[in-house]
């Protein structure tokens, strides 16, 4: 009580003197944010300058635009935006709305054992590490030996080179994302669902709706706060289509369609040891993504729903 | 909540799922499941028979669900190569090492933050939360770390992403919600510094909050492949998810000249490693598992409901 009483009268170093424990702690974490955020935010300045490693950041002579020219000018851009923009709202379609049926479907059939069964089940994979995931992929899918094309092959259909056609790539890569973040996506809807207010299921029960109209009246409005927050994160992360997994997936068949962005952008830098032309392209990627936040949020706020900020 | 749910169900005596759309829907949810579940564990079954079958049934394409002609070849490949093994050490030391440096960051920065009565703690929240949205991306990020020669270091997997601002503030919210700041001022009155109510009071407190913290830097640590593919040139100090890496992806092969049959043998037993070698891999994070579900579901609705 006394404390805080006396709080608004204490300047900062007053405040720094009875508690410079505290403040001490903070040093180290203080310290990483500076190295390891701040510092590269910063060095994006590079994106603006023609640098060498013999002058350093400050001492690389200034050329404004002309990486941002470069790429754009570049013949790959088009393909790089494009495949980049294609792999990132498939994904979107198709891993936002699983979630929300695995939760409901739970849902429906109650707090059985196999329903807690079946939720441990589905996170499992969410714990595997996006290496293992690739790998168990290329296992499943081989075309000699996996499991898929032997299945194939005894139903008597052709066995199919999956990992080897171009046009397989991108389903492969968002319904092996479904695979695995379903489940734990599922969690948070889950815990909303049950917290739905139940004078509203009774009135739906004894206004004898059934089960499928009360999923409309009742538990989507109970879940749309939450679906409009998720939507509006995942359009922020249309851009930040994740760099491990596309790398790990290419090969030299599915490049045409399978190199995006970060995979350029890691190519290009620290292959190629181009660092301001890849900082360049990494700066305008971060750009479109905070864009697509941004604008996502404001429609949101517009229609007078929830806001991130 | 959803036990309450059932019971009130009962209580209000009215029998669901009666009508024929209902009971349709009922039996399409339980359809959908069941294909979901079967989808789930072909893949994994899959991986776990082959690593246990004979190499040449395994390259032959025989094994579906049980394994063919049981062995540990696999196993024994595995174990035998000096670089798996100590691919798998150096992840361990990777993960522990992390995993206590991360978590002793993030509670450093969410204690002081949980204090309402700390001067600077607006300012440096928004510091914190901005790194949220922003960053230097992956070419000045890798500046940094080679201005600070941790190329080719142990550090190098440990310290550049050592702190998760998402746990700070799930650490801050949860000290907040459920350690009254009346017990530091009551504990201040009595001669209690700061720091020791950090650790004799707070830390004990914080218990449940800082498993969820263990295991998620620990899960994140083992499964760090990216900090080891720009770091890291050295392959002795490769981690596990790197062999991983080339031994399933890029197919990288020691390329030993030899005999023809002894090549054909050698392909067989290196596919059949592959399975193995996934299974190995994932084996920790799946001793995890029973305590993951313990806390991190919680942990991941306190984030997302309070947060």
């Amino acid at each position: 009580m006394e404390a805080s009483k006396n709080k608004k009268k204490w300047g900062l170093r007053e405040d720094i003197q009875r508690r410079w424990q505290l403040y001490l702690m903070l040093l180290l974490p203080l310290l990483y944010i500076t190295l390891f955020c701040y510092i590269p935010m910063g060095g994006i300045v590079i994106a603006f300058k023609n640098y060498s490693f013999r002058k350093g950041i400050m001492g690389s002579e200034w050329v404004g635009l002309k990486y941002f020219i470069q790429f754009f000018t570049n013949p790959d851009m088009a393909r790089l935006l494009r495949n980049t923009l294609i792999i990132s709202i498939y994904q979107l379609i198709a891993s936002f709305p699983t979630p929300i049926i695995l939760a409901l479907a739970l849902h429906i059939i109650g707090g059985t054992r196999f329903k807690k069964f079946m939720q441990s089940l589905t996170y499992a994979p969410y714990f595997i590490s996006t290496v293992v995931l690739v790998g168990i992929v290329l296992q499943c899918l081989h075309l000699n030996i996996g499991i898929v094309n032997s299945v194939l092959d005894f139903l008597g259909f052709d066995r199919v080179d999956f990992m080897g056609r171009v046009s397989y790539f991108r389903h492969i890569y968002v319904w092996s994302g479904v695979w695995q973040v379903t489940g734990y996506s599922a969690i948070i809807y889950i815990a909303a669902l049950g917290n739905v207010d139940q004078s509203l299921v009774e009135a739906s029960l004894i206004d004898g709706a059934n089960r499928l109209h009360r999923i409309r009246i009742v538990e989507l409005p109970a879940l749309k706060p939450i679906i409009t927050i998720q939507l509006i994160l995942a359009i922020g992360s249309i851009m930040g289509v994740g760099f491990e997994k596309v790398y790990l997936m290419q090969n030299n068949l599915n490049l045409p369609v399978s190199e995006i962005i970060s995979t350029y952008v890691f190519k290009r830098g620290l292959r190629d040891m181009q660092y301001s032309f890849a900082t360049a392209v990494g700066l305008f990627n971060s750009l479109v993504n905070f864009i697509l936040l941004f604008t996502a949020n404001k429609i949101s706020q517009k229609f007078g729903e929830t806001s991130l900020w | 909540m959803q036990a309450s749910s059932q019971t009130q169900y009962q209580g209000t005596k009215i029998k669901l799922y009666h009508t024929l759309p209902d009971r349709i829907l009922l039996a399409c949810v339980w359809i959908l499941l069941m294909a979901i579940a079967v989808v789930i564990l072909v893949p994994v079954l899959f991986i776990l028979a082959s690593s246990f079958s004979d190499a040449k049934a395994v390259s032959a394409g025989k094994v579906f669900l049980w394994p063919v002609d049981f062995s540990l070849a696999g196993y024994r490949v595995i174990f035998e190569s000096p670089n798996i093994v100590k691919g798998f050490l150096n992840s361990v030391a990777y993960t522990v090492v992390g995993t206590i440096v991360s978590v002793t960051l993030t509670l450093l920065a969410g204690y002081p933050l949980s204090r309402s009565d700390l001067k600077i703690r607006k300012p440096v929240m928004i510091l914190f939360t901005i790194t949220m949205f922003f960053s230097g991306g992956m070419i000045p990020t890798y500046m940094v770390v080679s201005r600070l020669h941790l190329i080719d270091s142990f550090w190098a997997m440990i310290l550049p992403s050592a702190m998760g601002v998402w746990n700070v503030i799930l650490i801050k919210t949860y000290i907040q919600s459920s350690i009254p700041l009346e017990i530091f001022e009551s504990a201040s009155i009595d001669g209690c510094s700061d720091w020791k109510y950090f650790i004799n009071m707070v830390i004990p407190l914080a218990k449940p909050i800082i498993a969820v913290m263990v295991l998620l830097y620990a899960v994140g640590k083992w499964n760090d492949f990216f900090s080891a593919l720009l770091y890291l040139n050295d392959t002795a100090k490769s981690p596990m998810q790197l062999i991983l890496r080339n031994v399933l992806v890029t197919n990288d092969s020691s390329g030993m000249v030899m005999r023809l049959e002894e090549q054909m043998s050698r392909q067989e037993l290196k596919t059949l490693m592959q399975y193995s070698l996934v299974v190995v891999s994932s084996l920790p994070v799946m001793l995890l598992y029973p305590f993951i579900q313990k806390y991190f579901v919680k942990g991941i609705m306190m984030g997302s409901i309070k947060g």
